[in-house]
């Protein structure tokens, strides 16, 4: 670039790190910035952002332990005699909540014994690797999905149907599949596609309302869920969609040769839709970042105004972010269904749609961010459950640590007010929060 | 009340805005604090009133350190502010404006309207101040609003008055109507601490003037000592031009031609009311007026932002009315729009995606859909150079560079592709003397490479200085049309709409 001798220059950053940001890490290299802001403003920022998103998973975990003591019967029992046996008291809150948390995390990553005996006896891999496969199958919708949200957030529109639409791409993609007999090769891709469309739709609906009236799309995608659920309900107990003799509302099962196929063999359920939602996971860092179409997206998003006026047609944007993000929303639908339900029952997709936009939200509508986020989900999904067989704590408690995650990430002030007030008190946690750059 | 700082110093991270500030305002003075956009004029205000806190140095009234934790207190110690947008509520009268947060009440907390409307006569007496305290303030004309704000503060009995950039949305007449009341002011002993970039009223108005630049007051002067290219130089640091280099004009064929054109707000309200116009390759038109006449509204109608209740416009003899903004583009008009922040950039996006915000999506800087990022890069620099853009990459976010910088990347843009009309709607707002320069000789070099130039400017030495002709607007109508020599108080007038008739057919 032309460096003029003496320009007067208002951009330059560098010298600001050091004695603006004197608390934080500035110690890294400055890689060469590629986003647009100063280097040593976005080495903070995002250094917050991941410290931030820890310290709110591990806040909230904390809850979840103070929550578990004080709705356990028998934890409770022996807090009221504290005073007489301080020692039992506190054993038996801290080994409540660690049998907890390590039933989740054994149910959810992997048992460290289990793991032992497949190592020293070679047998026993696929029951040691089953919990880790859980967590991946219950994250590929959560990926697929919350990419779809967090493209509609950056581009300033709020997809609250993604739910909606996870519906409609599995009605579409259970339609594909029974409806036709093809081999595998050509009617698997063509129930992928199904699921996309049938997505697709349910997302252009709002989109085109919005571009054409106004409508707001909160409104009309929230309200497209009801529509949805209930056309899904409708559909269930129809003929061509109802399984034969069946009087419930349960549907046709998903053919062979329309199912994802397993990865590693049939006793584990990971399946291929957590390799398409990993190759649009790519395809939306390349959409957002390289894409022309994908700029134009950044660009109303950040200034809808100067977009207009850059002759960007913000309504076609409007259509098209709700068109794309409802598509991945119905691959999402269809990844459960052809992955690992293989047939569609009324309350199909559970929250899943709403999880997304918490995902989204975690995963600050990045998509590598919404792909660790959905993997973190993911897990506790799964890792709850086995909570809930061996200590019989409800699976509840995970709802309340995802909500209370997301309540942590939503307000930073409140995460680094807490860990300073701490931080003064305490050495060893002012120590390693420091440590973690905050 | 005499008010002083002394060594006022204010950092923002490394950014030093206030340098060891020095300021005495004496009772009954009108000081004008003179300097560039950025040159550390606001923030120093905002020090004094209370809204920040200086790092280092001390505010002294009558010789005594005083620190304000908020405005609230700087009002109680006699130190009033007219901000530049006015702090009224529309559907308030001015007498309810007035006392708002003092209300006088009666007893059992009822407002006392009688006393508040007293107050307000008696004032606007003492000062020449004409308000009607009850009426309601959005139908009162901007300078009369204005008016609103000096009386509020007076009513917190202010000593010293700080007036921030007052003038910015006044006509000429206003303008001297103001500067009558800040006399009457001083004379009554307040002071007024006037702050400001233009030269002319500084010259016009002050008793001594204050001149920063870069954070730093660089000298103290009066109006006899000096004179607007000393005082321009002074901001600078050098010495400029202050008229516009260009020769006559060399009008050819018609480019731009509206017939009856009528536009609408959102609120259905006629805002620009059957205008005819043409703009001629070659020659810079300059569209005048106060601002909210209509101006704003031709321009996002040229420009395809703001559909056409009706009328025509003609591009080269083809009609363009009803396109979008992406085909006036592709027809070659560039558009400067007046907020570049709002309209012409994306802040947080780098200075070279900003530089192809409009042609993104074709050749080089795209292939089927894919950018090619190092074009893009490329086309940067290369901009950075040619239109001495000072940044210091082409990767940092736009809303890193300062305002100057800021449009001439919006002017590196428009002026980058093949074009027949140049819309520039306030094209050197906020802008300093320097940027000033710049802009106005790239607007001349396209006229002079045979461009249609569209002008609007709601500063007169700018109307006057670029303009080869000057369409004057009021109340979406046009006014008249007058060459660019006229006397100033002949378009001023225009401008206030009075001498419709004589002006156009002069």
């Amino acid at each position: 670039m032309p460096d003029q001798p003496g320009a007067r220059n208002p951009a330059a950053p560098a010298p600001a790190s050091s004695d603006a940001t004197s608390d934080a890490t500035s110690d890294a290299a400055p890689p060469r910035p590629r986003r647009p802001w100063p280097a040593p403003l976005r080495r903070l920022v995002e250094a917050n952002v991941a410290v931030v998103t820890f310290l709110s998973v591990f806040s909230a975990l904390l809850l979840g332990g103070v929550l578990i003591i004080v709705t356990t019967p028998a934890v409770l029992h022996a807090l009221a005699n504290i005073v007489s046996s301080p020692g039992r008291a506190l054993g038996v809150a801290g080994s409540t909540v660690g049998d907890a948390y390590s039933a989740m995390f054994t149910g959810a990553i992997f048992s460290p014994s289990s793991l032992g005996h497949a190592i020293s006896t070679g047998h026993g891999w696929t029951a040691t690797l089953t919990p880790i496969s859980e967590s991946l199958v219950s994250a590929t919708p959560l990926i697929l999905a919350g990419i779809g949200v967090a493209i509609g957030f950056s581009t300033g529109v709020f997809n609250i149907g993604a739910q909606g639409q996870l519906i409609a791409g599995a009605l579409a993609a259970l339609y594909a599949g029974f409806a036709v007999r093809l081999p595998i090769g050509i009617h698997l891709p063509i129930v992928v596609l199904a699921g996309a469309a049938g997505g697709a739709i349910a997302g252009w609906i709002p989109g085109y309302l919005k571009a054409r009236t106004g409508a707001h799309e909160v409104i009309t995608t929230i309200m497209l869920n009801y529509v949805m659920l209930n056309l899904l309900n409708y559909f269930l107990t129809t003929r061509p969609f109802q399984q034969p003799g069946q009087s419930n509302a349960i549907s046709k099962t998903m053919p062979s040769t329309a199912r994802l196929p397993h990865l590693f063999g049939s006793g584990l359920r990971v399946n291929a839709g957590l390799v398409i939602a990993l190759v649009l996971v790519a395809a939306a860092w390349w959409f957002t970042r390289r894409s022309t179409l994908g700029f134009s997206f950044r660009v109303i998003g950040l200034n809808p105004r100067a977009g207009k006026t850059a002759g960007i047609d913000a309504r076609r944007v409007t259509v098209l972010v709700l068109t794309i993000s409802g598509a991945l929303a119905g691959l999402a639908g269809m990844a459960s269904l052809a992955g690992t339900d293989y047939f569609l029952s009324s309350g199909y997709g559970g929250n899943i749609g709403f999880n997304a936009i918490t995902v989204a939200l975690l995963g600050r509508n990045r998509p590598v961010g919404v792909l660790l986020a959905a993997l973190l989900f993911g897990a506790l999904e799964v890792g709850g459950r086995n909570m809930q067989a061996v200590t019989n704590i409800p699976i509840d408690l995970t709802s309340v640590i995802q909500a209370l995650i997301v309540l942590f990430v939503a307000t930073p002030v409140l995460v680094r007010e807490i860990y300073r007030l701490r931080g003064t008190g305490d050495g060893s946690i002012q120590l390693s929060t420091s440590g973690w750059g905050g | 009340m005499r008010l002083e700082l002394v060594g006022v110093t204010k950092r923002f991270g490394a950014l030093v805005a206030n340098d060891s500030v020095d300021l005495a305002v004496e009772p009954g003075e009108i000081h004008c604090l003179l300097g560039e956009n950025g040159a550390g004029k606001s923030t120093l205000m905002n020090v004094l009133f209370g809204l920040l806190h200086a790092d280092e140095g001390e505010i002294r009234i009558d010789g005594d350190a005083v620190t304000f934790a908020d405005p609230g207190e700087a009002v109680r110690r006699g130190i009033g502010m007219v901000h530049q947008h006015f702090m009224l509520v529309p559907v308030f009268t001015v007498a309810e404006n007035v006392v708002l947060g003092f209300e006088p009440t009666r007893r059992f907390g009822f407002l006392d309207h009688r006393k508040a409307r007293a107050d307000i006569r008696r004032l606007s007496a003492e000062f020449g101040l004409e308000v009607d305290p009850d009426a309601t303030v959005e139908d009162l004309p901007v300078g009369v609003q204005q008016r609103v704000e000096i009386l509020k503060a007076l009513q917190r009995d202010a000593r010293v008055l700080i007036l921030d950039e007052p003038t910015a949305v006044l006509t000429p007449q206003e303008i001297s109507a103001l500067f009558e009341i800040m006399r009457s002011l001083g004379a009554s002993g307040r002071s007024i601490l006037f702050i400001t970039h233009k030269l002319k009223e500084v010259l016009a108005v002050a008793d001594r003037i204050t001149v920063m630049r870069l954070g730093r007051v660089v000298g103290t002067t009066t109006p006899q000592e000096s004179d607007e290219s000393a005082l321009a130089a002074m901001m600078v640091g050098r010495s400029v031009e202050l008229v516009v280099q260009k020769g006559p004009a060399n009008p050819g064929r018609e480019v731009l031609r509206v017939r009856d054109l009528t536009v609408v707000d959102e609120r259905g309200v006629v805002v620009v009311d059957h205008v005819d116009l043409e703009v001629r390759a070659g020659e810079i038109v300059a569209l005048a007026g106060v601002q909210g006449n209509g101006q704003t509204e031709i321009v996002e109608a040229l420009t395809g932002l703001r559909p056409l209740r009706g009328g025509s416009i003609e591009l080269d003899g083809s009609e363009v009315a009803g396109s979008s903004p992406h085909e006036m583009i592709r027809a070659g008009v560039a558009h400067v729009p007046e907020d570049r922040q709002r309209d012409g950039l994306v802040l947080p996006m780098s200075v070279a995606d900003n530089l192809v915000l409009d042609i993104q999506d074709s050749e080089p800087f795209a292939r089927f859909g894919s950018r090619d990022l190092a074009a893009v890069r490329a086309n940067a620099e290369q901009k950075l150079g040619d239109f001495d853009i000072r940044a210091s990459s082409v990767d940092v976010a736009v809303a890193t560079l300062s305002g100057g910088n800021q449009q001439k990347v919006v002017v590196a843009r428009e002026l980058s592709r093949p074009i027949k009309l140049l819309v520039a709607s306030q094209p050197t707002r906020g802008l300093d003397v320097g940027s000033i320069e710049y802009v106005h000789r790239q607007i001349v070099a396209q006229r002079d490479r045979g461009v249609a130039v569209l002008i609007v400017s709601s500063e007169l030495d700018e109307v006057l200085a670029l303009g080869d002709r000057v369409v004057v607007m009021f109340r979406g109508r046009i006014m008249g049309v007058v060459d660019s020599s006229v006397d100033r108080d002949t378009i001023g007038l225009m401008m206030a709409g009075v001498v419709e008739s004589r002006a156009a057919t002069r």
